[in-house]
């Protein structure tokens, strides 16, 4: 018990402990959708591209560094979406290029530059030391917009997740949609990157998403459930970074993937069948859609 | 070319082209698609059937020509069994609900209980209300085809387009697809569908389209459903056979294999 409380006597433990159990729900909550449409790559992805902007912008205006970084996020968001819906390039291509360009970037200019906000490694791997009053405030800001946004968007985005091109058909604007949750997505990925790390948040976009999909066969309960685990994962994630004096990241994402194992091990044949299946979603018919 | 059909006119298509990235599928498309039209449309894989159920959904837009449709046209769509998520964690009544978001409204999560009752009599209807809580995954064939037509008659569509929807499932399941869709029809649904099976589907209907990058031929089975006009449509000699009064297609023997049997 006093393991547990001792840590507590620390304030920047404490806002630690909030955000990260804030971050691991807000990533669960939207990882279930980033699954569920193939799109973990993009995740992935954007978080590096994140950090190029992260890198660019702090240079000429350091306060802003944040602002910058969202901008430059959905910017690459709504570009990756854009190159790989029109044109020959898949998404996978399009990503490859746009994001790890924008990483690229983002390490030059850190080792040419240096940094006025988080050093290279804690953008990289999160920390939970430092976090400001503003950092939390626009985490808590950005958990109530997505939650808002997937409350009132909930059946659009469930049918167009499901089955793009006759969401399309029925009167959903699924390029609006997809916009949307890229938006949602860049902003996420943002808010939780001090803690999370821009190289491991994709990590706790998937896997808590993958373990609920483990635990039921509906929609709303696996929301439920990947909320749930995100934030245990977050949570304890932080206890055990602070024992093992380790970037908290690391140590988020080492529990998410330990409830996996634990789940995976103990889920049946059709249990694990239905994460083998997250990737098999339906993709909307590009402009260059084959003849039948 | 004009579809046989005499009710109000729904969509219109006057002379279009229409293809991806340039290139152009189906040429010179003339075709009026009416209120009391149940229509196959037929011919061989790359033929430009499948483009020409998307221009008519308006998924495809056309590179030349106009498609008009009717103003508040109803349409609900069939996609193919095989082009779908399985997996994916919604049940059947989940599933039927869907077709009621609307892009351009916020909604909340939950169904009304209109909403639930309407989904309800949907699926009694089709039979498979027993099956509403069941994972999608759970289901036969012919059940998951009439999951989908759940979904789409939820929507009180005009028009109900179907691709292939006899793709993959058994002769029991096509015939209760054939049935239901003649049900449907007879409740005032107009029907296009696409196929490739010319004796278990496309004979049974009462009008067809014959599609080679532009249309072939229309009109009734008796009328398409000949030699010449399925040389030109699938690019191969077949012959055509009366049987019971419907009209059988048979590919016709090669010269080597009758040989064969001499």
């Amino acid at each position: 018990m006093d393991a547990i409380l001792e840590p507590l006597r620390y304030t920047f433990f404490l806002e630690g402990l909030l955000v990260a159990g804030l971050s691991g729900a807000l990533l669960g909550f939207i990882g279930v959708f980033i699954v569920l449409r193939g799109m973990s790559y993009i995740g992935h992805g954007l978080s590096h591209s994140i950090f190029g902007g992260f890198a660019a912008v702090q240079l000429f205006a350091s306060q802003f560094y944040l602002l910058g970084a969202g901008l430059w996020g959905i910017a690459s968001a709504l570009a990756i979406n854009t190159v790989s819906r029109r044109s020959r390039l898949g998404a996978d291509a399009a990503i490859g290029v746009i994001t790890t360009a924008s990483f690229a970037l983002g390490v030059a200019l850190f080792a040419r530059f240096g940094s006025s906000g988080p050093s290279f490694e804690n953008a990289l791997f999160g920390s939970i030391l430092g976090i400001s009053t503003e950092q939390i405030i626009g985490l808590t800001v950005v958990s109530l917009f997505a939650v808002a946004f997937v409350f009132f968007r909930y059946r659009a985005l469930v049918f167009s997740t499901f089955d793009p091109e006759v969401a399309d058909v029925s009167g959903v604007r699924v390029n609006r949609i997809e916009a949307q949750l890229m938006v949602v997505l860049s902003l996420s990925i943002l808010a939780t990157l001090t803690v999370i790390g821009v190289t491991l948040v994709a990590a706790m976009l998937v896997i808590p998403a993958v373990v609920a999909r483990m635990l039921t066969d509906s929609f709303g309960r696996m929301l439920a459930w990947s909320t749930v685990v995100g934030t245990f994962s977050g949570l304890v994630g932080m206890y055990v970074s602070y024992y093992a004096d380790v970037p908290s990241g690391t140590m988020i994402v080492l529990v998410g993937a330990l409830i996996f194992v634990i789940v995976f091990a103990f889920a049946g044949r059709s249990r694990r069948r239905r994460s083998a299946g997250l990737d098999s979603h339906v993709e909307p018919v590009p402009a260059s859609a084959s003849v039948r | 070319m004009t579809a046989t059909g005499v009710g109000p006119e729904l969509i219109r298509l006057s002379d279009v082209e229409a293809g991806y990235d340039h290139e152009v599928v189906l040429h010179d498309v003339n075709l009026h698609v009416h209120e009391d039209q149940f229509t196959g449309i037929v011919g061989p894989s790359g033929s430009g059937k499948t483009t020409l159920l998307r221009l008519l959904l308006g998924i495809v837009k056309p590179m030349a020509g106009a498609v008009q449709k009717q103003p508040g046209l109803r349409i609900a769509y069939v996609p193919q069994l095989e082009t779908v998520n399985w997996d994916f964690p919604i049940t059947v009544f989940e599933c039927v609900l869907m077709s009621g978001s609307r892009g351009r409204h916020f909604t909340v999560p939950w169904a009304s209980n209109a909403e639930k009752a309407n989904a309800h009599a949907v699926l009694e209807r089709l039979g498979i209300n027993t099956l509403a809580d069941r994972q999608i995954r759970n289901l036969s064939g012919g059940q998951q085809q009439r999951m989908f037509l759940a979904r789409a008659l939820y929507r009180k569509p005009q028009l109900l387009l179907l691709d292939e929807p006899t793709s993959g499932v058994d002769v029991s399941t096509r015939h209760d697809v054939l049935h239901l869709l003649a049900d449907l029809h007879e409740d005032g649904v107009a029907i296009v569908l696409t196929t490739h099976d010319l004796n278990g589907m496309a004979a049974h209907l009462p009008h067809l389209i014959c599609v080679n990058h532009r249309v072939i031929a229309d009109g009734t089975p008796a009328e398409v459903i000949r030699p010449a006009v399925l040389e030109q449509t699938f690019g191969a000699r077949m012959e055509v056979l009366e049987h019971l009064g419907m009209r059988v297609v048979v590919d016709e023997r090669p010269e080597h294999a009758m040989k064969w049997t001499q």
